[in-house]
């Protein structure tokens, strides 16, 4: 189980869940554009509607989807406050010496935010309900094409999956090694910057033997059943299924509307 | 330094999907002196207990009782959880850790994996440098004799291996300077989790006969998680059987192994002496000992004796 712990991975059973990873890394792509496509209100309206959707199917609280919006509440907050501030436009409420504040800088915030919301919302959705091993099966699988041009798509995707397995590994091989040496009186929280950072030799030497060690385990057991062969099975296939079929179905549409509401309405400002 | 655990229950991750309830209202007393042994299948519970000794794991949920808030729900509340380890109260917030930590010492599985210093004197000595109280640097020369007295203790000649580095012994070797680099603060409770772990039977052995001498000269009361039932037999005065994070049982190796069943039926092992003793009552001979291979086979011999 400690393998999907890292990340965040939310583990219940729900319509999303059980989506081809693929499917939502293409409809996470294609839902980017949208929110860039979407230059009115209703556009950005439709795409927060659809996603809106889409949370509340994956049954992840809501509280911990907006816990990834509190990440970058400062971004936002900062973004939002330069835009006002510097924007020109006709409408103007206020002004002083090269700041201003308009209806359009207002406005232009406003959209600016809702667009970072959304992609902050849609990318954490995606997180919280694929397991990293299978994104990396996913984005394994939608770069094969790049093998035409001899990219090496395999290796890229071992060394993606190793390294997702090998993090929680190494936390919980820090924690205990860690402990080990708080039983033996180590003090990693009291002193100043350098005795801190010499406080940390006793974790770092294990840790990174305990590394190289694993490495060469693993390397060995890859060996001994002959990996390096042409041609790989996968233990998990991955399965298109009417569910992928109704996510794109409704990307699609979600693209096709932004698009006419934006020859037809226009930009709002 | 006798340990009052009562109630004691654990949740790692608490509040996550992931939660997962180790100990669930465990209650148990060592006594000073004691050997004492901690059995149960994988997962039951173990090192998350003895982890709570030193309080490298503590009680989350005592810290919310000091505050006398929740007073009607008192009926559904779990019952008040106790840990004392000899005057300290580990439930308390202002618990000297590291003045506990120098006399309950830890030794954690694979302690090899631990060592990291140039020399195995200076990993031996790393402890010994930590407690040693402020403004009170041990001498050169105290350093030496706590280590080599340390290393003698375990088996190791200072002079053949003081100098070398820790990475440079053999396995069973570096287990042994591990464990030195724990009792050289001179523990009064030496917690051990699976010590013998991945030793063969002659090193097992070895370390046991070792453990005997540090629980006699060094460490007044010694704890040892184990899973295998015969060390449990021959060592140790007594044992606490965990399941699923509960005692199931908590008795002398001979009343413990008298219930052999029971044992059987969590899942567990049984001392080879045990399953001689079942096997001959099927046959309608009783043989009461206490399950250590010696006093089985005087037992046996002197029935045999007898009946000739
Ligand atoms: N760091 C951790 N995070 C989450 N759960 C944990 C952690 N450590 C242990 N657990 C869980 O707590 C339970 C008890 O674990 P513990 O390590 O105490 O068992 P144990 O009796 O020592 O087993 P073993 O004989 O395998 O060492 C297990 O179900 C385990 O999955
Ligand atoms: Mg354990």
């Amino acid at each position: 189980m400690k393998e999907v712990t890292f990340g965040q991975y939310y583990p219940v059973d729900s319509f999303i869940h059980r989506m081809d990873p693929r499917l939502k890394i293409v409809f996470l792509i294609g839902f980017i554009v949208a929110i860039f496509l979407a230059d009115n209100f209703y556009g950005l309206a439709a795409c927060a509607g659809v996603l809106i959707l889409a949370v509340a199917l994956s049954r992840v609280p809501v509280g911990k989807v907006l816990r990834a919006v509190r990440g970058i509440l400062f971004l936002v907050i900062f973004t939002a406050a330069i835009n006002i501030l510097f924007h020109t436009g006709e409408h103007v409420y206020w002004q002083w010496s090269i700041f201003s504040v308009t209806r359009e800088g207002i406005l232009f915030s406003a959209y600016l935010i809702l667009r970072l919301v959304l992609l902050v919302v849609c990318s954490s959705l995606l997180t919280y309900t694929t397991t990293p091993v299978s994104l990396t099966d996913g984005i394994e699988s939608l770069l094969t094409p790049l093998k035409w041009i001899r990219f090496p798509v395999h290796a890229l995707a071992l060394i993606m999956s190793i390294a997702l397995r090998f993090i929680p590994i190494l936390m919980d091989e820090t924690d205990r090694i860690k402990n080990a040496q708080k039983a033996r009186g180590a003090d990693f929280e009291s002193g100043g910057p350098i005795k801190r950072i010499k406080a940390f030799i006793p974790i770092l030497v294990p840790l990174l033997l305990s590394a190289f060690r694993r490495a060469d385990e693993l390397g060995d057991a890859m060996d001994a059943r002959c990996y390096g062969g042409k041609t790989r099975t996968k233990y998990k296939k991955l399965h298109f299924t009417w569910r992928d079929l109704l996510g794109f179905l409704l990307l699609a549409a979600l693209i096709t509307g932004v698009v006419l509401l934006r020859i037809y309405v226009g930009e709002m400002l | 330094m006798r340990i009052v655990c009562e109630n004691l229950s654990y949740t790692y991750n608490e509040g996550s999907p992931f939660a997962a309830k180790a100990l669930d209202g465990v209650t148990l007393t060592i006594e000073e002196g004691e050997f004492f042994g901690v059995i149960g299948h994988t997962g039951s519970g173990k090192s998350t207990f003895v982890q709570h000794l030193n309080g490298l794991l503590r009680l989350p949920t005592s810290l919310k009782k000091y505050k006398p808030k929740k007073r009607k729900k008192s009926e559904n509340e779990a019952p008040m959880s106790v840990l004392r380890v000899g005057e300290f109260d580990l439930t308390s917030k202002n618990t000297d850790f590291r003045a506990l930590r120098k006399r309950v010492g830890m030794v954690f599985q694979y302690p090899e994996y631990q060592l990291f210093a140039e020399t195995v004197e200076k990993d031996v000595a790393f402890g010994l440098e930590n407690f040693a109280e402020k403004g009170q640097k041990p001498t050169e020369e105290e350093v030496k004799r706590a280590v080599s007295d340390a290393l003698a203790t375990v088996g190791l000649d200072y002079n053949e291996v003081a100098s070398k580095s820790p990475f440079d012994l053999s396995g069973g070797q570096k287990r042994r300077v591990a464990i030195a680099g724990v009792i050289v603060t001179k523990p009064e409770v030496l917690i051990l989790d699976e010590p013998a772990a991945g030793l063969d039977p002659l090193g097992k052995q070895e370390l046991m006969e070792l453990l005997h001498k540090i629980h006699g000269d060094w460490c007044k009361t010694v704890v040892i998680v184990s899973h295998d039932m015969d060390e449990i037999a021959e060592n140790c005065t007594r044992a606490a059987v965990f399941s699923e994070g509960k005692i199931a049982m908590c008795a002398s190796p001979k009343e413990l192994f008298s219930h052999a069943e029971e044992l059987l039926s969590l899942g567990l092992d049984i001392p080879l002496t045990a399953k001689l003793v079942l096997a001959l009552k099927e046959r309608g001979i009783e043989i009461d000992c206490d399950y250590t291979v010696e006093d089985f086979v005087q037992k046996v011999l002197a029935r045999k004796g007898g009946r000739a």
